[in-house]
C-alpha cells in the first residue's frame, strides 16, 4: 500500500477506486460474515463458494460484509447485479445459487424472504418489509464492503468528509457544523454531541483526546459492535474529524473483550489507515498527527460510563468518580487530559454530516433529535436483527412492520427499551414517536437502542428481577445504596416470584428505588431501579396478583397457583407421573391426578406434558371450579366482573351526580333526595368542591335527636371525615373498605372532580347473579 | 507471550510520550493480563509476580485489578469454556433453562468447572448475538438458537 502524501493523491485514489471497485456490471456475493451469520455457517458457504470459483474458473467476486441486520435468517446474502436477496444459505446450496442465478439470472426461489409460507417470496432487498422502512446512516457501510479492505471503503465514499474537512473547513466550522445539526449522543443520554467538542475545545491544556465508547454491555444491543466489525474505517474517519475539531492528537477506542471480531478489524483498520497515511503522523500532508489506539475492556459493565471507562484506560479498577471534573475538563479525562467521549455509533454518524452538510441531517427524523438511530430489535418478534430507522418511527411500526410482529402470534405485552437502566413500555404508547425526549417521558429511555419485545409468556415481575440481578452483580460497588439496595430489592422480588411476598413489598421496593436513584453516583446505580418502577407502574396488578393470590399468569415463577389435570385433555401417557420427584401425581385406573398435599409446585410435570394438560390456576379459580363446580367460562366471567373498576359500575347505570350546599336547610336537601331519588346527596362548596355526603342515615339521626329540620341547615348535620374513592379501584376492594368502615354511600371522586356516587346495593346487584349462581349451586 | 519480554513503550505506542513511567507500566497492565490468560487460560500466581516485578507495581495493585473485572480468572479452566448468554433477549427467549439443563448434566453449578477439567460453565451478559437468541458460546465458536435437540448435540460435543 502506497502512502498518500497529499489531498490531491486522496482524490486521484478515490476517483480511481470508485471505478474500478464495485463496477456494476461484475457478478457479486455480498454474504454476511458478522458474528450472528459466522455462527449460522456462512463461514462454509464462502468457502464453498471458493472452491466452486477455483474449480470453474468463475468471473465471480465475493465480498465478506458486516452484519447486513436480518440476523435471524442468517446467513444472508445478496446476488449482485440481480440484486436478489437470499437468506438462510446452506454450503449445499451455493451450487444451485451459481447455476440458477449466476448462469441463469434466475432467483433460487427456495431461498427468497417469505412473510408468511402462502405469499410470493420477495426477491429484491429493498422490497422485504425488514428493510423498506430502513434509513441508513450510521450502518451506511454496513453490508456493503469488506471491512478489512480499506479500498472498499474509500469506494463508497470513505474519508471524503476528511477530504472535504483538510481542503476547506477550519476546526471551529467543523463544530459549528456538527453543531448545527444537533448530533445527540447515542450512547442513551443524548447529549448534543457539538456542545461536548466546543466544552473539551475550550478546556485548558495542549494535550487532548478522542475517545470512542464502544464497550456496549447493555444486554440486548449490538449497534456498536456491528458498526466496528462491518465498517471501523466511517469509525476511525469520525474519530478523525473530532480530532481535528478539538486540536487532539491520540484517540483511544474501548472495546469489549467479548467482541473479539471487532478487535480484529479494528486493528486491521487502523493498520491499514496508518499505511494509507490517513491516520497517524503527517495525515494527507496536512501536518496533521492522529493516532488511534484500541484498548480492550475486560468484562465490566460499569466501564461502559464515562468516568469508569477513564479508569479502565489508565489500568484501573473501573471505578467511576464524582463529576466535576468531567472527562472533557482537565482532571477528568485519562491521566488527567481533556477529553472527548463518543459512542461509537456517534462518530460513525459525523462524515454523513460533514459530506451532506447539517441541512440535510435535520431534515431526517424528529425536531429534537434530528437523524435516525440504530435499533437491536430482539426478544419474541419474527424478524430480529439490527434495524436503522429515522428518528418519530413509532414502536408499532418498528414492531409489528419492520419486526414482522410477535412469534406463534401469541399477543404483545410490552416492549423494553434502554437496557437495565430503561423501562418497560406497555401496549397502550405502542404509537408514541420515539426519541431522545418522547421516552423519558414514559419513564423509559432511549439508551444505545436495544428493543426487546415481550409477549405474554414472560412475566413482568420475573422480569424485573432478570434486570435487577445483571445490574446487581454489575455494581462496582462504590456506592453504598447501589451496591447494598440493589441486593435488598432483589431478595424481595425473590420472595415475590418465588410465591412468598407479602403486603406491602411493593411500596417497600419504591421506596428502595428512590433511595437507590438518589444515592448513587453513576448512570448504573441511577438508572438499576428504573425496570422495577416502570414494570411497577404498569403492571402493579401483576406484582399484586403475585403477593395476593400466589398466581404467576405467564406460568414463569415456580411456586405459585395450584396444578391442576384436565382430564378432558390429558392422554394418559403418564410423563408427569414420571417427572415429579415428590409422587404427588396419584395414577387411578382410569385418570391422573395431582394431589396437592405433595405438590410442591416445581413444574416439572408442567413442562412434561406434551399435550399441556397440566394446567397452573389460581387459587380462588380452583375453588369456585371444585366447590361450586362452576364452568370454566363462568369464573371467567367472575373474575372479569370482580375484576371491575368503580368506575365501570358507575357507567353501567344510569347516574346523575346530586348535589346541595351546606346552608341550605336540611327539608330542601331532603326534598332534593326525593325528586331525585336517591339514597345520599353530596355538599358541595360554591366551587363545586366535595365538602361532604348527606345520607338517609343522617336524616334517621335527626328524628331520634328532636332536630328541626326546618330550622337547621345542612352543615351541623353532614358528615366531614368522608371517605371517598378513587375511579380506578376495584369493586372487591370498595366492598371490603366500606363495610370495614360501615358505608353504604361510596363517594367516587377523581383529584378534585366528583364523578360520582355508588351505593353498596349497586356492589352487591352488580353481583347478584354470581351469589345467586353459588347459592343455587351449593344447596 | 513470556513476561520479561513485555516492551512497555511498544505496547504504549506514541501516547506514552506524553505520560509518566508509572502511568505507562500500569497503562498495559489490563493488556497485559489479557495477553496472559491467553497463554495459560488464567491468572498463575508466579506470572502474576513477575509481572509485578516488571512493571513495579505492587502485587495487591495488580490483583486489585484483576479481581474488578469479571474476565479473569484465578483458577485452572476447562479445555471447553461455555458461555450460556443471559442477555435480555436470550432470557426472554429461554436461556435460563439452556443453562440449567447444562448445570444438571454435568451436575456443576455457574462459575464452576468439572473435575476432568473438561468445561467450565459461565453466563455472560449479552454477546451480541441477540438475533440468534438463546446463544451459548463454546471457547470462541458462538451456537445460536439452543433447542432441545441443539442443547441435546452441544452436550454430546462437549462430554
Amino acid at each position: 500500500m502506497e502512502r498518500l502524501n497529499s489531498i490531491e493523491d486522496f482524490k486521484n485514489l478515490r476517483t480511481f477506486l470508485s471505478k474500478e471497485i464495485f463496477r456494476p456490471d461484475k457478478d457479486r456475493v455480498r454474504i454476511c460474515c458478522g458474528t450472528a451469520c459466522t455462527a449460522t455457517g456462512s463461514g462454509n458457504v464462502v468457502r464453498v463458494f471458493e472452491e466452486e470459483i477455483s474449480k470453474k474458473g468463475l468471473e465471480l467476486e465475493i465480498v465478506k460484509t458486516g452484519c447486513q441486520g436480518l440476523c435471524q435468517k442468517g446467513p444472508v446474502m445478496k446476488a449482485e447485479p440481480y440484486g436478489y436477496f437470499f437468506q438462510r444459505v446452506k454450503q449445499d446450496t451455493v451450487k444451485e445459487i451459481i447455476s440458477t442465478t449466476y448462469s441463469a439470472g434466475f432467483p433460487v426461489r427456495s431461498l427468497l424472504y417469505r412473510t408468511t409460507f402462502l405469499e410470493k417470496p420477495i426477491e429484491v432487498m429493498e422490497e422485504v418489509p425488514f428493510y423498506k422502512k430502513q434509513m441508513r446512516i450510521a450502518l451506511r457501510n454496513n453490508g456493503r464492503i469488506d471491512p478489512c479492505n480499506i479500498y472498499h471503503s474509500i469506494a463508497v465514499g470513505g474519508y471524503s468528509a476528511a477530504e472535504i474537512m483538510f481542503s476547506s473547513m477550519s476546526p471551529k466550522q467543523v463544530i459549528e457544523e456538527v453543531k448545527r445539526a444537533n448530533l445527540r449522543g447515542r450512547g442513551g443520554a443524548g447529549f448534543p454531541a457539538g456542545a461536548k467538542w466546543m466544552h473539551t475545545k475550550r478546556a485548558p491544556g495542549d494535550v487532548k483526546i478522542v475517545i470512542a465508547n464502544g464497550d456496549e454491555g447493555d444486554p440486548g444491543a449490538f449497534m456498536d459492535r456491528s458498526i466496528m466489525e462491518g465498517d471501523p474505517q466511517s469509525l476511525l474517519e469520525g474519530m478523525l474529524i473530532c480530532a481535528y475539531a478539538i486540536g487532539a492528537h491520540y484517540g483511544f477506542i474501548y472495546v469489549r473483550h467479548e467482541y473479539p471480531l471487532a478487535v480484529k478489524n479494528l486493528k486491521i483498520a487502523i493498520k491499514q489507515a496508518e499505511e494509507l497515511g490517513l491516520l497517524g503522523e503527517n495525515i494527507l500532508g496536512t501536518g496533521f498527527d492522529f493516532t488511534v489506539y484500541i484498548r480492550e475492556g475486560a468484562g465490566a459493565f460499569v466501564c461502559g460510563e464515562a468516568t469508569a471507562l477513564v479508569a479502565s484506560i489508565e489500568g484501573n479498577r473501573g471505578f467511576p468518580h464524582a463529576r466535576p471534573p468531567r472527562v472533557s475538563e482537565p482532571g477528568g479525562g485519562p491521566w488527567g487530559y481533556p477529553s472527548n467521549l463518543n459512542n461509537v455509533e456517534t462518530y460513525t454518524c459525523v462524515p454523513a454530516i460533514i459530506e451532506k452538510g447539517a441541512d440535510w441531517f435535520l431534515s431526517i427524523g424528529t425536531e429534537g433529535s434530528p437523524g435516525t438511530k440504530v435499533f437491536a430489535l430482539t426478544g419474541k418478534v419474527k424478524n430480529t436483527g439490527l434495524v436503522e430507522v429515522p428518528m418519530g418511527i413509532t414502536l408499532r411500526e418498528i414492531i409489528f412492520d419492520i419486526g414482522g410482529g410477535i412469534i406463534n402470534n401469541k399477543k404483545f405485552k410490552t416492549v423494553q427499551t434502554g437496557g437495565p437502566s430503561g423501562g418497560c413500555i406497555p401496549e397502550q404508547y405502542l404509537d408514541l414517536p420515539i426519541d431522545f425526549d418522547s421516552l423519558w417521558k414514559v419513564g423509559s429511555m432511549m439508551g444505545s437502542g436495544g428493543i426487546v419485545v415481550m409477549d405474554e409468556d414472560n412475566c413482568m415481575v420475573d422480569v424485573a428481577k432478570f434486570f435487577l440481578s445483571f445490574t446487581q452483580s454489575e455494581s462496582c460497588g462504590k456506592c453504598p445504596p447501589c451496591r447494598i439496595g440493589t441486593y435488598q430489592m432483589l431478595q424481595i422480588l425473590e420472595k415475590i416470584t418465588s410465591g412468598n411476598g407479602e403486603e406491602g413489598d411493593i411500596e417497600k421496593l419504591e421506596r428502595l428505588a428512590e433511595i437507590i436513584s438518589a444515592g448513587s453516583l453513576c448512570g448504573l446505580g441511577q438508572g438499576a431501579p428504573n425496570p422495577v418502577l416502570t414494570t411497577i407502574r404498569y403492571f402493579r396488578d401483576e406484582y399484586e396478583e403475585h403477593i395476593k393470590e400466589k398466581y404467576c399468569r405467564a406460568k414463569v415463577c415456580s411456586g405459585m397457583g395450584v396444578f391442576v389435570i384436565s382430564q378432558s385433555e390429558c392422554i394418559r401417557c403418564g410423563l408427569c407421573k414420571s417427572a415429579c420427584a415428590y409422587d404427588a401425581v396419584v395414577e387411578r385406573r382410569d385418570r391422573y391426578f395431582i394431589a396437592r398435599d405433595y405438590c410442591t409446585k416445581c413444574k416439572a410435570c408442567y413442562y412434561a406434558c406434551p399435550v399441556d394438560a397440566v394446567k397452573i390456576r389460581k387459587q380462588a379459580y380452583v375453588i369456585l371450579e371444585e366447590e361450586f363446580k362452576m364452568p370454566p367460562e363462568r369464573i371467567e366471567i367472575i373474575e372479569r366482573r370482580a375484576g371491575m373498576t368503580l368506575k365501570g359500575v358507575l357507567e353501567s347505570k344510569p347516574y346523575k351526580i346530586v348535589t346541595t350546599t351546606k346552608d341550605r336547610w336540611i327539608a330542601d336537601a331532603i326534598k332534593v333526595m326525593s325528586e331525585n331519588n336517591v339514597s345520599g346527596i353530596f355538599i358541595v362548596d360554591e366551587n363545586g368542591k366535595l365538602e361532604g355526603v348527606f345520607t338517609e342515615r343522617d336524616i334517621v339521626q335527626c328524628v331520634v335527636n328532636k332536630i328541626s329540620l326546618e330550622h337547621e341547615t345542612v352543615k351541623n348535620i353532614m358528615r366531614h371525615d368522608i371517605t371517598t374513592f378513587d375511579p380506578s379501584m376495584k369493586i372487591s376492594t370498595a366492598i371490603m373498605i366500606a363495610s370495614k368502615k360501615k358505608i353504604r354511600h361510596l363517594p367516587v371522586v377523581e383529584g378534585d372532580k366528583i364523578v360520582g356516587m355508588v351505593t353498596f346495593r349497586d356492589l352487591v346487584s352488580y353481583l347478584l347473579p354470581e351469589i345467586c349462581y353459588m347459592a343455587e349451586v351449593t344447596y | 507471550m513470556k513476561v520479561e519480554e513485555i516492551d512497555v513503550a511498544e505496547q504504549m505506542g506514541e501516547v506514552g510520550r506524553i505520560l509518566r513511567e508509572y502511568d505507562r507500566k500500569k497503562g498495559i497492565l489490563i493488556h497485559a493480563l489479557l495477553a496472559i490468560q491467553e497463554d495459560h487460560g488464567y491468572l498463575p500466581e508466579d506470572v502474576l509476580r513477575k509481572l509485578s516485578k516488571k512493571l513495579d507495581l505492587p502485587l495487591a495493585e495488580i490483583y486489585s485489578v484483576a479481581s474488578f473485572y469479571k474476565q479473569f480468572h484465578f483458577t485452572p479452566r476447562g479445555r471447553k469454556v461455555v458461555r450460556v448468554c443471559l442477555g435480555t433477549a436470550c432470557y426472554v427467549r429461554g436461556a435460563k433453562k439452556v443453562l440449567s439443563t447444562l448445570e444438571e448434566r454435568f451436575n456443576i453449578k455457574v462459575g464452576e468447572t468439572t473435575e476432568d477439567l473438561a468445561m467450565t460453565l459461565e453466563t455472560v451478559g449479552c454477546i451480541g448475538c441477540c438475533g440468534l437468541a438463546p446463544v451459548a458460546t463454546v471457547n470462541e465458536d458462538v451456537v445460536g438458537e439452543i433447542g432441545l435437540k441443539k442443547l441435546d448435540r452441544l452436550i454430546k460435543t462437549i462430554g
